[in-house]
């Protein structure tokens, strides 16, 4: 009991100096962890009207947007933001409670936090000016985007973890996250694919996430393709290698 | 009380693996001060990094029954767009002080004036020095953990920290590491040697210095006396 308080007090001070450090306390300050995912997705919604990159006609382009590259946001973020962790934070481990977890668990907070808060604000504003309608199931919706939360945390963990060993690992890592960027389920439907594709494309966890979450947001007027206990049981499974690797990590800090 | 216990640490190097801290054990009680001699390169840093646990040890123990302060006037975990209020804070939050009541101390100690509301990256190093040591003060530890460092800043300075640290604080635990003769015979009842990695442990401060001195290898070149 008490050493999860020092925890939750270790968080909490670090999330505060992470967010003073990344924005200071000039013009917006803090609110540009929301406001910058929003650029990104209202730029992509923009350019994604402009090219006509939804097929399905019934398909309304700026919700097929936000929510798709809401949904990339909120994973790939995390994952690149805890890249290097604990080389950058490494100085803080002399204080005796900051354990390398903290870090992470940090900057993963930090990102899932601001990603949320750009699909929210993005969504309402739109719905609002009726350039979208709102959502047809906010429980499938929300679902969707938790899985997606959670593969974000887990990915984060191992990539954090593993970037410590060698620096090679972080940068493959750039060429993977770019790669996985056109098959996260962004910027397609399932639907759209033969059934043999299908089952490739669904092995990825993150599109079933956004399939779920498209699922719940237009409701019928799609057809979505995934599998939640799929999806669960691949996102446990890193989590459980991302904290066995982040484990020995701990141990070998300074090592290298 | 604090124990260490065939505490080894290996580092991997390009030329292989390397031994810094070989079967290193000792035991510190509550209130008692220990000096610890080295050279250069003979592993103190790495000992102290295992004290505070930034590292931990490859193999061994270490048993920690007291709290143990970082090392003192640490100025790495600073971060530099923040303010020295901001980390006084920070370190506030981590241990669960209360900054607010910590602030007084701390405008006082390190007579920053208005540079304690700018940020950390444009202090001299002497501001930086002072931020560090009152940070160290103002959170308060059974085991202070002390590598060098008290030789640096103005007479002035060096005064107040001694006052801080030796008299105000004597009944706490000391672990001082140093190659600085006076500090560790001004305040330490006991003194080990590092030296390639191995801990010698003395009865008394000045077999260690003996001991320490035995170990020094002129440097190539003429000498001067």
């Amino acid at each position: 009991m008490e050493s999860l308080a020092i925890q939750g007090r270790v968080i909490r001070a670090l999330l505060l100096r992470e967010v003073i450090t990344r924005y200071g306390r000039e013009n917006i300050g803090v609110l540009w962890l929301i406001a910058e995912p929003m650029m990104f997705t209202l730029g992509v919604a923009t350019l994604w009207s402009f090219m006509g990159a939804h097929k399905s006609s019934a398909m309304p382009i700026i919700a097929f947007a936000v929510t798709g590259y809401s949904s990339v946001l909120v994973w790939r973020n995390s994952a690149n933001r805890c890249t290097a962790g604990i080389q950058q934070n490494a100085n803080l481990l002399y204080h005796r409670n900051v354990r390398v977890l903290d870090v992470f668990i940090t900057r993963i907070a930090l990102e899932v936090g601001g990603a949320t808060g750009s699909f929210i604000i993005l969504g309402s504003i739109f719905t609002a000016g009726a350039w979208i309608s709102p959502p047809v199931d906010m429980m499938k919706v929300l679902g969707g985007w938790l899985l997606l939360c959670w593969f974000g945390a887990a990915l984060g963990i191992l990539m954090g973890a593993a970037t410590s060993y060698s620096e090679i690992i972080e940068r493959f890592w750039h060429t993977i996250s770019y790669l996985m960027f056109p098959l996260s389920g962004a910027g397609f439907m399932v639907d759209w694919f033969p059934t043999a594709a299908q089952r490739v494309v669904l092995l990825l966890p993150m599109v079933n996430g956004v399939e779920l979450l498209r699922d719940g947001y237009f409701g019928n007027t799609v057809r979505t393709h995934y599998d939640v206990t799929y999806t669960c049981f691949i996102n446990l499974v890193l989590t459980i290698i991302g904290l066995l690797v982040l484990r020995d990590a701990g141990r070998r800090v300074g090592e290298r | 009380m604090i124990r260490l216990e065939g505490v080894t640490k290996q580092y991997h190097m390009r030329s292989g693996p390397r031994r810094v801290l070989d079967n290193v054990s000792f035991t510190l009680e509550r209130g008692r001060h220990i000096g610890i001699l080295g050279l250069n390169g003979a592993g103190k840093s790495t000992l102290i990094r295992l004290l505070s646990g930034a590292e931990l040890p490859s193999t061994g123990i270490i048993d920690r029954q007291m709290s143990v302060s970082w090392p003192l006037a640490f100025t790495g975990a600073f971060q530099g767009n923040l303010s020295g209020l901001d980390n006084l804070k920070f370190v506030s939050r981590i241990y669960g002080a209360d900054w607010r009541k910590l602030l007084p101390f701390v405008e006082d100690f390190t007579e920053l004036g208005s540079y304690l509301r700018e940020p950390v990256v444009h202090y001299s190093s002497g501001m930086m020095m002072r931020l560090a040591f009152a940070l160290s003060m103002a959170i308060e530890f059974d085991c202070f953990l002390i590598d060098e460092g008290l030789s640096v800043g103005d007479q002035r300075f060096g005064d107040r920290c001694h006052y801080e640290l030796f008299q105000k604080r004597k009944d706490r635990a000391f672990i001082l590491v140093s190659h600085d003769q006076n500090v560790i015979r001004m305040y330490c009842e006991r003194a080990a040697v590092l030296h390639m990695g191995r801990l010698y442990e003395f009865e008394n401060v000045e077999q260690a210095y003996e001991f320490y001195d035995s170990q020094y290898v002129p440097p190539p070149g003429p000498q001067f006396d």
